[in-house]
Protein backbone atom coordinates (compact mmCIF):
# COMPACT_ATOMS: atom_id res chain seq x y z
CA UNK A 1 0.00 0.00 0.00
CA UNK A 2 1.04 3.29 -0.90
CA UNK A 3 1.56 6.00 1.11
CA UNK A 4 -1.12 7.95 1.54
CA UNK A 5 -0.94 11.75 0.23
CA UNK A 6 -2.08 13.64 3.41
CA UNK A 7 0.55 13.41 5.72
CA UNK A 8 4.60 14.03 5.54
CA UNK A 9 7.37 11.49 5.98
CA UNK A 10 10.54 11.54 7.59
CA UNK A 11 13.33 9.62 6.29
CA UNK A 12 13.21 7.16 9.62
CA UNK A 13 9.44 6.12 8.67
CA UNK A 14 7.59 7.88 11.18
CA UNK A 15 4.50 9.81 9.06
CA UNK A 16 3.76 13.09 10.35
CA UNK A 17 -0.16 14.52 9.45
CA UNK A 18 -0.93 17.99 10.65
CA UNK A 19 -4.78 19.22 11.79
CA UNK A 20 -4.08 22.69 12.61
CA UNK A 21 -1.28 23.37 15.33
CA UNK A 22 -1.64 19.52 16.32
CA UNK A 23 0.80 16.86 14.37
CA UNK A 24 -0.23 13.33 14.82
CA UNK A 25 2.79 10.67 14.22
CA UNK A 26 3.07 7.08 13.54
CA UNK A 27 4.90 4.64 11.60
CA UNK A 28 4.78 3.63 7.96
CA UNK A 29 3.46 0.26 5.66
CA UNK A 30 6.90 -0.05 4.70
CA UNK A 31 8.40 0.35 8.58
CA UNK A 32 5.98 -2.20 9.76
CA UNK A 33 6.62 -4.80 6.59
CA UNK A 34 10.69 -4.56 8.35
CA UNK A 35 9.48 -5.03 11.55
CA UNK A 36 6.92 -7.83 11.18
CA UNK A 37 4.82 -8.74 14.25
CA UNK A 38 4.62 -5.92 16.83
CA UNK A 39 4.66 -7.45 20.17
CA UNK A 40 4.68 -3.73 22.66
CA UNK A 41 5.31 -0.21 21.52
CA UNK A 42 6.41 2.13 24.15
CA UNK A 43 5.13 5.65 23.81
CA UNK A 44 5.79 8.71 25.90
CA UNK A 45 3.27 10.19 28.73
CA UNK A 46 0.63 13.13 28.51
CA UNK A 47 2.45 16.40 28.95
CA UNK A 48 6.03 14.89 27.31
CA UNK A 49 8.26 17.61 25.69
CA UNK A 50 9.02 16.24 22.61
CA UNK A 51 12.18 17.53 20.62
CA UNK A 52 12.77 17.24 16.81
CA UNK A 53 14.77 14.69 15.32
CA UNK A 54 15.01 12.85 18.85
CA UNK A 55 13.58 9.80 20.01
CA UNK A 56 10.11 9.43 21.33
CA UNK A 57 9.64 5.78 21.93
CA UNK A 58 10.34 1.83 20.67
CA UNK A 59 8.69 -0.31 18.81
CA UNK A 60 8.81 -4.07 19.64
CA UNK A 61 8.35 -6.80 17.32
CA UNK A 62 9.20 -10.52 17.72
CA UNK A 63 12.17 -9.36 14.79
CA UNK A 64 13.88 -6.29 16.77
CA UNK A 65 13.20 -3.51 18.78
CA UNK A 66 13.66 0.30 16.92
CA UNK A 67 13.04 3.85 17.89
CA UNK A 68 10.89 6.38 17.56
CA UNK A 69 11.11 9.77 15.84
CA UNK A 70 9.60 12.95 15.92
CA UNK A 71 10.00 15.16 13.50
CA UNK A 72 8.80 17.62 15.49
CA UNK A 73 8.79 19.86 18.83
CA UNK A 74 5.96 19.72 20.71
CA UNK A 75 4.37 18.82 23.98
CA UNK A 76 2.30 15.24 23.62
CA UNK A 77 -1.44 16.12 24.16
CA UNK A 78 -2.03 12.19 23.81
CA UNK A 79 -0.70 9.06 23.11
CA UNK A 80 -2.64 6.24 21.54
CA UNK A 81 -3.67 3.93 24.77
CA UNK A 82 -5.37 1.10 22.61
CA UNK A 83 -1.47 0.21 21.57
CA UNK A 84 -1.34 -1.22 24.96
CA UNK A 85 -3.71 -3.92 24.44
CA UNK A 86 -3.38 -4.42 21.27
CA UNK A 87 0.24 -3.45 19.65
CA UNK A 88 -0.89 -5.34 16.50
CA UNK A 89 -2.85 -2.51 15.56
CA UNK A 90 0.74 -0.93 14.25
CA UNK A 91 0.77 -4.08 11.88
CA UNK A 92 -3.53 -4.24 10.72
CA UNK A 93 -3.51 -0.42 10.19
CA UNK A 94 -0.36 1.73 10.42
CA UNK A 95 -1.85 5.03 9.19
CA UNK A 96 -5.14 4.85 11.12
CA UNK A 97 -5.93 2.71 14.02
CA UNK A 98 -2.08 2.31 14.53
CA UNK A 99 -1.36 5.97 14.85
CA UNK A 100 1.06 6.53 18.27
CA UNK A 101 0.91 9.95 19.40
CA UNK A 102 -0.67 13.61 18.87
CA UNK A 103 1.69 16.54 19.87
CA UNK A 104 0.86 20.38 20.14
CA UNK A 105 3.05 22.14 17.73
CA UNK A 106 2.18 25.66 17.75
CA UNK A 107 3.08 27.21 13.87
CA UNK A 108 4.01 23.65 12.94
CA UNK A 109 6.57 23.37 9.95
CA UNK A 110 6.42 20.00 7.81
CA UNK A 111 8.61 21.47 4.72
CA UNK A 112 11.15 19.61 5.60
CA UNK A 113 9.48 16.31 5.60
CA UNK A 114 9.20 14.37 2.25
CA UNK A 115 5.94 14.53 0.58
CA UNK A 116 4.28 11.05 0.08
CA UNK A 117 5.62 10.87 -3.24
CA UNK A 118 8.86 11.28 -2.19
CA UNK A 119 8.33 8.80 0.38
CA UNK A 120 6.46 6.41 -2.14
CA UNK A 121 9.53 6.89 -4.81
CA UNK A 122 12.28 5.72 -2.37
CA UNK A 123 10.39 2.65 -0.49
CA UNK A 124 7.28 1.87 -2.69
CA UNK B 1 31.89 -9.67 0.86
CA UNK B 2 32.08 -13.78 0.10
CA UNK B 3 28.28 -14.28 -1.38
CA UNK B 4 25.76 -15.87 0.61
CA UNK B 5 25.36 -19.72 0.03
CA UNK B 6 21.64 -21.13 -1.11
CA UNK B 7 19.90 -24.34 -0.35
CA UNK B 8 18.19 -26.06 -3.18
CA UNK B 9 14.58 -24.58 -2.55
CA UNK B 10 16.10 -20.72 -2.54
CA UNK B 11 13.54 -20.63 -5.97
CA UNK B 12 10.96 -21.43 -4.10
CA UNK B 13 11.24 -19.48 -0.96
CA UNK B 14 11.58 -16.62 -3.08
CA UNK B 15 8.24 -17.85 -4.90
CA UNK B 16 6.49 -17.83 -1.63
CA UNK B 17 7.16 -14.36 -0.70
CA UNK B 18 9.97 -15.10 1.98
CA UNK B 19 11.72 -12.73 3.54
CA UNK B 20 15.51 -14.04 2.79
CA UNK B 21 18.56 -12.97 5.38
CA UNK B 22 22.18 -14.40 6.14
CA UNK B 23 22.89 -17.10 8.75
CA UNK B 24 25.65 -18.49 8.95
CA UNK B 25 26.47 -17.66 5.64
CA UNK B 26 23.45 -19.01 3.74
CA UNK B 27 20.45 -17.15 2.32
CA UNK B 28 17.91 -18.35 4.32
CA UNK B 29 14.19 -18.08 4.70
CA UNK B 30 13.70 -15.41 8.03
CA UNK B 31 9.56 -15.82 7.34
CA UNK B 32 6.69 -16.29 5.39
CA UNK B 33 3.66 -15.02 6.25
CA UNK B 34 4.92 -13.77 10.00
CA UNK B 35 6.57 -15.38 12.50
CA UNK B 36 3.31 -15.53 14.91
CA UNK B 37 1.77 -17.47 12.38
CA UNK B 38 3.73 -19.55 11.38
CA UNK B 39 4.69 -20.75 14.94
CA UNK B 40 1.30 -21.01 16.01
CA UNK B 41 0.54 -22.96 12.35
CA UNK B 42 3.32 -25.47 13.57
CA UNK B 43 1.75 -25.74 17.21
CA UNK B 44 -1.52 -26.42 15.70
CA UNK B 45 -1.14 -28.18 12.21
CA UNK B 46 2.58 -28.81 10.29
CA UNK B 47 5.07 -26.56 9.16
CA UNK B 48 7.95 -27.69 6.95
CA UNK B 49 11.41 -25.67 7.20
CA UNK B 50 14.17 -25.85 5.44
CA UNK B 51 17.26 -26.90 7.31
CA UNK B 52 19.55 -27.85 4.41
CA UNK B 53 22.07 -25.25 5.84
CA UNK B 54 22.88 -26.96 8.74
CA UNK B 55 26.32 -29.36 8.50
CA UNK B 56 26.16 -33.10 7.31
CA UNK B 57 29.00 -35.18 8.04
CA UNK B 58 29.52 -38.99 6.82
CA UNK B 59 32.13 -40.49 9.25
CA UNK B 60 33.50 -43.75 7.63
CA UNK B 61 36.51 -46.36 7.97
CA UNK B 62 37.22 -49.00 10.69
CA UNK B 63 38.26 -46.30 13.50
CA UNK B 64 35.01 -43.85 12.78
CA UNK B 65 33.54 -45.12 15.76
CA UNK B 66 36.26 -44.60 18.33
CA UNK B 67 36.71 -41.13 16.50
CA UNK B 68 32.94 -40.46 17.47
CA UNK B 69 33.81 -41.51 21.15
CA UNK B 70 36.67 -39.21 21.41
CA UNK B 71 35.22 -36.28 20.24
CA UNK B 72 31.24 -36.65 21.70
CA UNK B 73 30.37 -36.40 25.43
CA UNK B 74 27.75 -38.95 24.44
CA UNK B 75 28.49 -42.75 24.57
CA UNK B 76 27.12 -43.21 21.24
CA UNK B 77 28.84 -46.64 21.23
CA UNK B 78 25.65 -47.82 23.33
CA UNK B 79 23.83 -46.54 19.79
CA UNK B 80 22.18 -48.93 17.60
CA UNK B 81 21.62 -49.22 14.28
CA UNK B 82 18.97 -47.11 13.06
CA UNK B 83 19.43 -44.54 16.62
CA UNK B 84 19.72 -41.10 16.92
CA UNK B 85 21.78 -39.75 19.70
CA UNK B 86 22.27 -35.65 20.92
CA UNK B 87 25.21 -35.10 22.03
CA UNK B 88 27.97 -32.14 22.73
CA UNK B 89 31.57 -31.82 21.26
CA UNK B 90 33.84 -30.29 23.58
CA UNK B 91 37.18 -28.75 23.63
CA UNK B 92 40.07 -30.09 26.40
CA UNK B 93 38.89 -27.89 28.52
CA UNK B 94 35.37 -28.91 29.13
CA UNK B 95 33.73 -26.03 26.86
CA UNK B 96 30.98 -26.97 24.53
CA UNK B 97 32.44 -26.46 20.68
CA UNK B 98 28.63 -27.26 19.32
CA UNK B 99 25.96 -29.54 19.68
CA UNK B 100 25.22 -32.02 17.41
CA UNK B 101 22.93 -35.19 16.12
CA UNK B 102 24.84 -38.35 15.81
CA UNK B 103 23.03 -41.20 13.91
CA UNK B 104 24.53 -45.28 13.58
CA UNK B 105 24.01 -46.51 9.99
CA UNK B 106 24.93 -50.24 9.10
CA UNK B 107 27.77 -49.31 7.52
CA UNK B 108 28.78 -45.69 8.63
CA UNK B 109 28.13 -42.73 10.94
CA UNK B 110 26.11 -39.50 10.11
CA UNK B 111 26.45 -36.19 12.30
CA UNK B 112 24.32 -33.26 11.85
CA UNK B 113 25.56 -29.75 13.36
CA UNK B 114 25.09 -26.59 13.18
CA UNK B 115 25.47 -24.45 9.98
CA UNK B 116 27.87 -22.16 12.10
CA UNK B 117 30.19 -24.56 13.57
CA UNK B 118 30.34 -26.81 10.41
CA UNK B 119 34.01 -25.41 9.47
CA UNK B 120 35.18 -25.19 13.43
CA UNK B 121 34.19 -28.84 13.75
CA UNK B 122 36.04 -30.06 10.65
CA UNK B 123 39.34 -28.25 11.79
CA UNK B 124 38.92 -29.55 15.10
CA UNK B 125 38.30 -33.24 13.70
CA UNK B 126 41.18 -32.63 11.85
CA UNK B 127 43.56 -31.16 14.67
CA UNK B 128 42.43 -34.22 16.89
CA UNK B 129 43.50 -36.29 14.06
CA UNK B 130 41.15 -39.00 12.01
CA UNK B 131 43.02 -42.46 12.73
CA UNK B 132 41.41 -45.04 9.97
CA UNK B 133 38.13 -42.67 9.58
CA UNK B 134 37.50 -40.59 6.87
CA UNK B 135 35.17 -37.27 6.81
CA UNK B 136 32.89 -36.74 3.60
CA UNK B 137 31.16 -33.35 3.95
CA UNK B 138 27.81 -33.94 2.44
CA UNK B 139 26.22 -30.42 3.24
CA UNK B 140 25.97 -29.27 -0.02
CA UNK B 141 25.34 -32.15 -1.80
CA UNK B 142 22.38 -33.13 -0.26
CA UNK B 143 19.40 -30.80 1.24
CA UNK B 144 17.04 -31.22 5.08
CA UNK B 145 13.77 -30.45 5.39
CA UNK B 146 12.15 -30.69 9.12
CA UNK B 147 8.21 -31.25 9.20
CA UNK B 148 7.29 -30.53 12.10
CA UNK B 149 3.26 -30.20 14.26
CA UNK B 150 0.41 -32.51 15.83
CA UNK B 151 -0.75 -33.16 12.26
CA UNK B 152 3.07 -34.11 10.68
CA UNK B 153 3.68 -37.38 11.48
CA UNK B 154 0.26 -38.76 10.11
CA UNK B 155 0.93 -36.37 6.58
CA UNK B 156 3.76 -37.89 6.30
CA UNK B 157 2.00 -41.33 6.76
CA UNK B 158 0.02 -40.73 3.88
CA UNK B 159 3.33 -39.76 1.60
CA UNK B 160 5.98 -41.70 2.33
CA UNK B 161 6.56 -45.57 1.31
CA UNK B 162 6.94 -46.35 4.83
CA UNK B 163 4.98 -44.87 7.67
CA UNK B 164 6.64 -42.20 9.57
CA UNK B 165 4.55 -43.63 12.90
CA UNK B 166 6.58 -46.49 12.92
CA UNK B 167 9.75 -44.90 13.52
CA UNK B 168 10.57 -44.41 17.26
CA UNK B 169 11.47 -40.59 18.21
CA UNK B 170 15.14 -40.65 17.87
CA UNK B 171 15.40 -43.33 15.19
CA UNK B 172 15.27 -43.07 11.62
CA UNK B 173 14.97 -45.19 8.68
CA UNK B 174 15.98 -45.04 5.26
CA UNK B 175 13.41 -45.07 2.35
CA UNK B 176 13.57 -45.24 -1.61
CA UNK B 177 10.51 -43.78 -3.69
CA UNK B 178 10.20 -45.29 -6.96
CA UNK B 179 13.11 -47.30 -6.11
CA UNK B 180 15.49 -44.67 -7.74
CA UNK B 181 15.60 -41.94 -4.63
CA UNK B 182 16.66 -42.41 -1.49
CA UNK B 183 16.04 -40.68 1.46
CA UNK B 184 16.84 -40.85 5.14
CA UNK B 185 13.67 -40.33 7.70
CA UNK B 186 15.00 -39.23 11.60
CA UNK B 187 11.63 -39.07 13.87
CA UNK B 188 13.23 -36.13 15.59
CA UNK B 189 13.14 -32.02 15.14
CA UNK B 190 13.47 -28.77 17.51
CA UNK B 191 10.73 -27.59 17.99
CA UNK B 192 8.71 -29.68 21.06
CA UNK B 193 6.55 -30.63 18.38
CA UNK B 194 6.29 -34.28 16.58
CA UNK B 195 7.87 -34.58 13.26
CA UNK B 196 10.94 -35.95 11.07
CA UNK B 197 13.67 -34.44 9.31
CA UNK B 198 14.45 -35.58 6.12
CA UNK B 199 17.60 -35.73 4.02
CA UNK B 200 17.73 -36.51 0.81
CA UNK B 201 19.92 -35.56 -2.16
CA UNK B 202 19.69 -32.04 -3.90
CA UNK B 203 18.46 -33.01 -6.96
CA UNK B 204 15.50 -34.94 -5.27
CA UNK B 205 14.86 -32.06 -3.23
CA UNK B 206 12.93 -29.70 -5.04
CA UNK B 207 10.72 -32.75 -6.79
CA UNK B 208 10.12 -33.70 -2.91
CA UNK B 209 9.07 -30.00 -1.84
CA UNK B 210 6.55 -29.10 -4.75
CA UNK B 211 5.35 -33.06 -4.03
CA UNK B 212 4.71 -32.59 -0.31
CA UNK B 213 2.99 -29.33 -0.78
CA UNK B 214 0.79 -30.48 -3.83
CA UNK B 215 -0.07 -33.68 -2.34
CA UNK B 216 -2.10 -31.30 0.51
CA UNK B 217 -3.93 -29.55 -1.98
CA UNK B 218 -6.56 -27.17 -1.07
CA UNK B 219 -6.66 -28.47 2.78
CA UNK B 220 -3.10 -26.51 3.19
CA UNK B 221 -2.17 -28.77 6.30
CA UNK B 222 1.29 -28.07 5.46
CA UNK B 223 2.87 -24.49 5.43
CA UNK B 224 6.02 -23.08 5.14
CA UNK B 225 8.16 -21.89 8.46
CA UNK B 226 11.21 -19.94 8.56
CA UNK B 227 14.31 -19.27 11.00
CA UNK B 228 12.15 -16.41 12.84
CA UNK B 229 9.37 -19.15 13.86
CA UNK B 230 12.06 -21.82 14.80
CA UNK B 231 13.70 -19.85 16.91
CA UNK B 232 10.80 -18.90 19.02
CA UNK B 233 9.39 -22.45 18.87
CA UNK B 234 12.40 -24.42 19.79
CA UNK B 235 12.87 -21.30 23.06
CA UNK B 236 9.13 -22.49 23.86
CA UNK B 237 10.40 -25.93 24.01
CA UNK B 238 13.46 -25.02 26.28
CA UNK B 239 15.96 -26.43 23.70
CA UNK B 240 19.47 -24.70 23.35
CA UNK B 241 20.88 -22.85 20.67
CA UNK B 242 24.66 -22.58 19.65
CA UNK B 243 25.49 -19.16 20.42
CA UNK B 244 23.45 -18.50 22.76
CA UNK B 245 23.00 -21.10 25.47
CA UNK B 246 26.00 -23.08 24.33
CA UNK B 247 29.20 -20.97 23.32
CA UNK B 248 32.62 -22.07 24.02
CA UNK B 249 33.04 -20.09 27.21
CA UNK B 250 29.94 -22.52 28.83
CA UNK B 251 29.84 -26.39 29.27
CA UNK B 252 27.02 -28.54 28.56
CA UNK B 253 26.63 -29.36 32.51
CA UNK B 254 26.04 -25.63 33.89
CA UNK B 255 23.59 -26.02 30.72
CA UNK B 256 21.90 -28.78 31.98
CA UNK B 257 22.44 -31.43 29.27
CA UNK B 258 24.46 -34.04 31.69
CA UNK B 259 22.28 -36.07 30.47
CA UNK B 260 24.18 -36.10 27.31
CA UNK B 261 27.55 -36.20 28.96
CA UNK B 262 28.67 -39.67 29.97
CA UNK B 263 31.30 -38.63 32.66
CA UNK B 264 32.13 -42.48 32.94
CA UNK B 265 33.52 -42.57 29.41
CA UNK B 266 37.12 -41.23 27.77
CA UNK B 267 36.28 -38.13 25.76
CA UNK B 268 38.30 -35.03 24.94
CA UNK B 269 36.98 -32.64 27.76
CA UNK B 270 35.87 -35.37 30.29
CA UNK B 271 38.75 -34.94 32.88
CA UNK B 272 37.65 -30.93 32.58
CA UNK B 273 34.04 -31.84 32.93
CA UNK B 274 34.14 -34.21 36.03
CA UNK B 275 35.98 -31.48 37.96
CA UNK B 276 32.91 -29.16 36.86
CA UNK B 277 30.44 -31.63 38.02
CA UNK B 278 31.81 -32.59 41.34
CA UNK B 279 32.40 -28.86 41.99
CA UNK B 280 29.25 -27.69 40.73
CA UNK B 281 28.78 -24.79 37.85
CA UNK B 282 28.69 -21.17 39.17
CA UNK B 283 26.09 -20.27 37.19
CA UNK B 284 23.08 -22.27 35.65
CA UNK B 285 20.81 -21.99 32.84
CA UNK B 286 17.24 -21.29 33.90
CA UNK B 287 13.99 -20.52 32.48
CA UNK B 288 12.45 -17.31 33.09
CA UNK B 289 8.70 -16.34 32.85
CA UNK B 290 9.14 -12.24 32.67
CA UNK B 291 6.40 -9.66 33.64
CA UNK B 292 4.73 -7.37 31.43
CA UNK B 293 4.82 -7.14 27.38
CA UNK B 294 8.47 -6.61 27.23
CA UNK B 295 10.88 -9.38 25.59
CA UNK B 296 14.51 -9.74 27.34
CA UNK B 297 17.13 -10.32 24.74
CA UNK B 298 20.60 -12.16 24.59
CA UNK B 299 22.97 -10.23 26.43
CA UNK B 300 20.68 -8.55 29.24
CA UNK B 301 21.70 -8.04 32.55
CA UNK B 302 19.70 -10.23 35.24
CA UNK B 303 20.27 -8.57 38.72
CA UNK B 304 18.53 -8.70 42.20
CA UNK B 305 18.90 -6.57 44.70
CA UNK B 306 20.81 -4.35 42.72
CA UNK B 307 23.32 -7.19 42.33
CA UNK B 308 24.61 -8.54 38.98
CA UNK B 309 23.61 -12.24 38.80
CA UNK B 310 23.49 -13.34 35.46
CA UNK B 311 23.06 -12.84 31.74
CA UNK B 312 20.28 -13.37 29.11
CA UNK B 313 20.87 -15.75 26.34
CA UNK B 314 17.54 -15.70 24.60
CA UNK B 315 14.27 -14.07 25.12
CA UNK B 316 10.94 -13.29 23.31
CA UNK B 317 7.22 -12.56 23.18
CA UNK B 318 6.16 -16.31 23.49
CA UNK B 319 3.03 -17.05 20.83
CA UNK B 320 1.99 -19.51 23.12
CA UNK B 321 1.66 -18.48 26.44
CA UNK B 322 1.00 -14.98 25.33
CA UNK B 323 4.15 -13.99 27.29
CA UNK B 324 7.71 -12.99 27.54
CA UNK B 325 9.90 -15.81 27.76
CA UNK B 326 13.84 -16.17 28.32
CA UNK B 327 16.39 -18.95 28.83
CA UNK B 328 20.06 -17.22 31.04
CA UNK B 329 22.65 -18.04 33.08
CA UNK B 330 22.36 -17.20 36.97
CA UNK B 331 24.38 -17.83 39.90
CA UNK B 332 23.93 -21.22 40.69
CA UNK B 333 22.34 -20.35 44.36
CA UNK B 334 19.27 -18.31 42.68
CA UNK B 335 18.69 -20.62 40.56
CA UNK B 336 15.59 -22.33 41.95
CA UNK B 337 12.10 -22.81 40.01
CA UNK B 338 9.86 -19.30 42.08
CA UNK B 339 12.91 -16.80 42.65
CA UNK B 340 12.41 -13.26 41.57
CA UNK B 341 14.89 -11.16 39.58
CA UNK B 342 15.27 -8.32 37.37
CA UNK B 343 16.34 -7.89 34.06
CA UNK B 344 17.78 -4.70 32.44
CA UNK B 345 16.05 -3.77 29.69
CA UNK B 346 17.59 -0.96 28.22
CA UNK B 347 17.44 1.00 31.30
CA UNK B 348 13.80 -0.19 31.58
CA UNK B 349 13.97 -2.83 34.62
CA UNK B 350 11.80 -6.13 33.88
CA UNK B 351 10.46 -8.10 36.75
CA UNK B 352 10.88 -12.27 36.19
CA UNK B 353 10.43 -15.55 37.98
CA UNK B 354 12.85 -18.38 37.34
CA UNK B 355 10.60 -21.23 35.89
CA UNK B 356 11.03 -24.86 34.75
CA UNK B 357 11.55 -25.96 31.40
CA UNK B 358 10.46 -26.73 29.09
CA UNK B 359 7.86 -23.53 28.63
CA UNK B 360 5.67 -25.72 26.39
CA UNK B 361 5.14 -29.35 26.34
CA UNK B 362 3.24 -30.79 23.27
CA UNK B 363 0.47 -33.47 24.53
CA UNK B 364 1.22 -37.04 23.56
Amino acid sequence: MGAPADRKYATTHEWHKQEGDVVTIGITQFAVDELTDVTYVDLPAKGKQLSAGKSFGEIESVKATSELYSAVAGEVVEANDALKDDPSLVNTDPYGKGWMIKVKVPGANLDGLMTAEQYNAKHG
Amino acid sequence: MAELKRTPFYDFHVKAGAKMVDFAGWEMPLLYRGIIEEHQHTRTAASIFDVSHMGRLKFTGKGAEAFLQKVCTRNVGKGKPGQSMYSLVCNENGKTLDDVIVSRFDGHWYMVCNASNREKLLGWFAKVGLLNTEIEDETEKTAMVAIQGPKAVGLLDGVLPDPVSDIRRYHFETMRYMMIVQFNVFRSGYTGEDGAEIVCGTTAAGMAMNYLLKSEGENEVLKPAGLGARDTLRLEAGMPLYGHELTEETDPLAAGLGWAVDLSKDFIGAESLRAAASNGPARKLVGMIVEGQRAARQGMEIRQGGKSLGIVTSGAMSPTLKRPIAMGYVDAALSSEGTGLEIDCRGNCLSATVTALPFYKRQK
